[in-house]
């Protein structure tokens, strides 16, 4: 396996915003790498998976040569990002998750200034821009101005911006954060295109489970800076035997009563309880593992009944990533996207 | 989707310092073409302290031993051109921290682009911005009654020094933009400096009527410097020899405050 992008032991703290509180240590910081390390396959799509804050972004700013770390190395195809930096940002594309695109110029003077940049002569530079406007679909508004863009459209001229200088290695901080949905699924193909007929290296973050799941042929789990786990997405879950079943009940027990009411169905294990109590009524949401859940369900059902918690439905599923973030960091991934929201 | 040929890797030649400032610069100046109006309304405010304080004082002519052509507007010319240069610059900062919110800079670091291009491009931009304005100053001047003696090569002489003058605080600016990334830090830094450094000058009055202290300031003032060689450089008989040295020490200070500026991308890239 040759590697495209390593990353070894990454630390790095920020200094704490202490604004308007006085007494507050000065010289406190913020973790954002503890310790994190990774290995991308030449040719991989690799997937930072992880809430906001968890370190995703900041891993992206030392492999592309942006920020540096307090200790640790890393390196893309095989130049050292810290030693010769200068070497290491002529192999690699960049879409950052701020666009960058000037929205004063145009989006094709946008791409011809990138091609400077990287040293094409201007013939060159206009001839690429023209041709990866044509790409991206963006021809009809390559002469207008960025500002007057739509979401989709801007994020596909950073793409086209990110891909100038042609690339082996290409970085995507959060490719699909914010585009609806229709312009996430042709992201989503341009993205696996790029892997499978242009043989480049992607590395992207997202805090979406269903993208990494859907694109990546490997992920790893970010937490608190650090990669908590990684493999592939199949063999990740793989490795949460069983099923999940899970049941929604139209009341709000108390979550010890449900605990206890299923403690004794055999075969039930790491039982999950939360409560809606949404617009749609009072709601509970239970989700418990069992090696064969169908076997399960009748039993899960009776012990529920005989309890005076009669079930609105459920369903039997094969472990998600959701499930995996679970198990790896013991919190539930859209728990912790609603906290971030918050 | 049509089928991407990608350029051939050997037409990626090595760019340096000097093609890219000649693009960056490029795409500034576009900027400021697309947008003419914000260069005149840059102007309005300096224009307000000419014609307010020419015709305000216009009485401090006759104090004896003020002289100057009779005209105190003519006297504020270089005053203002000074005061401009400083103001106008003070706030290059702010696009400094405009294209960090957006990501731009971080999108040129990532290239191969060079650091130092990065900064000339804004001298440049800002280098012709002064021209323009101090240009507009000097003829909204002629237009209050101020006449120039030294000429076209005067007006000239009195630009570079303007000039120089907006590198100098422009590149300040960016510096403070770029390590503290916030408006609040530049508006305080020029409220801070902008009328000190004005009247610890020769832009309003002349310094034989200052102050034993304010003398001793306003003679290591930088800002006192331009005011002086612009109105050396628009008398009848210039003084050279002052205007070169002053020119001198601007120079030397606008490329130490470019060159600090250039390294304070390092500091940039441990907290981006």
């Amino acid at each position: 396996m040759s590697v495209a992008i390593e990353a070894r032991d990454l630390v790095k703290a920020y200094p704490a915003p202490n604004k308007n509180k006085p007494g507050r240590n000065k010289k406190a910081r913020i973790s954002a790498l503890d310790g994190l390390s990774l290995t991308v396959p030449r040719g991989a799509i690799f997937a930072l998976l992880g809430p906001n804050g968890a370190g995703k972004t900041t891993a992206v700013k030392v492999l592309t040569t942006l920020a540096r770390p307090d200790s640790g190395g890393a390196s893309v195809e095989g130049i050292d990002v810290l030693a010769s930096p200068a070497r290491a940002r002529r192999a690699i594309g960049v879409v950052a998750q701020r666009s960058g695109a000037d929205p004063t110029a145009t989006g094709r003077e946008n791409l011809v200034l990138q091609g400077h940049m990287y040293g094409l002569p201007t013939k060159h530079a206009k001839d690429r821009a023209g041709e990866l406007l044509a790409h991206f679909h963006l021809e009809g508004a390559a002469d207008r101005f960025v500002k007057t863009y739509s979401g989709g459209m801007q994020r596909r001229l950073d793409v086209a911006l990110g891909l100038v200088h042609r690339p082996t290695v290409l970085f995507l901080d959060e490719p699909t954060t914010g585009l609806d949905p229709e312009s996430r699924t042709a992201m989503w193909r341009e993205i696996a295109r790029l892997a499978s007929a242009d043989s480049m290296t992607v590395l992207l973050t997202t805090h979406y489970l269903e993208e990494a799941d859907r694109l990546a042929h490997r992920v790893a789990i970010v937490d608190d800076g650090k990669i908590v786990a990684t493999g592939e997405p199949g063999q990740l879950k793989d490795e949460l035997k069983g099923d999940v079943v899970q049941v929604e009940l139209p009341a709000r027990p108390s979550e010890r009563a449900v605990r206890d009411t299923l403690a004794d169905v055999p075969g039930i294990r790491d039982i999950l309880v939360a409560g809606d109590d949404g617009g749609s009524g009072r709601k509970t949401y239970v989700s418990a593992r069992s090696d064969d859940g169908a076997a399960a369900v009748p039993a899960v059902l009776a012990a529920l009944a005989a309890a005076g918690l009669p079930a609105a439905s459920v369903t039997v599923a094969r472990p998600s990533l959701d499930e995996v973030y679970l198990r790896y960091t013991g919190r539930r991934y859209s728990e912790q996207a609603e906290a971030d929201a918050r | 989707m049509t089928t991407l040929t990608y350029p051939e890797r050997s037409l990626l030649t090595a760019p340096g310092p000097l093609s890219d400032t000649w693009f960056l610069t490029g795409r500034k100046l576009h900027a400021l073409i697309r947008q003419p109006w914000v260069l005149a309304f840059s102007v309005i405010q300096p224009a307000i302290w000419l014609f307010l304080f020419g015709d305000l004082f216009h009485k401090i002519i006759d104090i004896p031993g003020f002289g100057y052509q009779g005209s105190y507007l003519a006297y504020l010319v270089p005053g203002i051109v000074a005061m401009n240069a400083m103001s106008g610059n003070m706030w290059a900062g702010m696009s400094m921290i405009e294209e960090i919110e957006r990501g731009t800079l971080n999108r040129l670091l990532v290239t191969p682009a060079s650091r130092l291009a990065i900064m000339n491009a804004s001298v440049a931009e800002q280098a012709v911005s002064t021209t323009v304005q101090t240009l507009i100053i000097v003829f909204l001047g002629m237009a209050g009654g101020a006449s120039y003696p030294g000429g076209p090569a005067g007006v000239a002489v009195m630009t570079v020094a303007s000039i120089l003058v907006g590198v100098l605080w422009g590149a300040l600016s960016n510096m403070t933009g770029m390590l503290l990334r916030s408006r609040e830090a530049i508006i305080g830094v020029y409220t801070f400096f902008m009328l000190p450094l004005i009247f610890l000058s020769s832009a309003f009055i002349k310094p034989s009527f200052m102050p034993g202290w304010m003398q001793a300031i306003a003679s290591r003032n930088p800002l006192n410097w331009e005011v002086q060689i612009g109105r050396a450089a628009l008398s009848a008989s210039p003084d050279w020899a002052g205007i070169a040295l002053r020119s001198g020490g601007l120079l030397l200070l606008a490329i130490g405050c470019v060159a600090i500026s250039v390294t304070t991308f390092r500091a940039y890239a441990k907290n981006v």
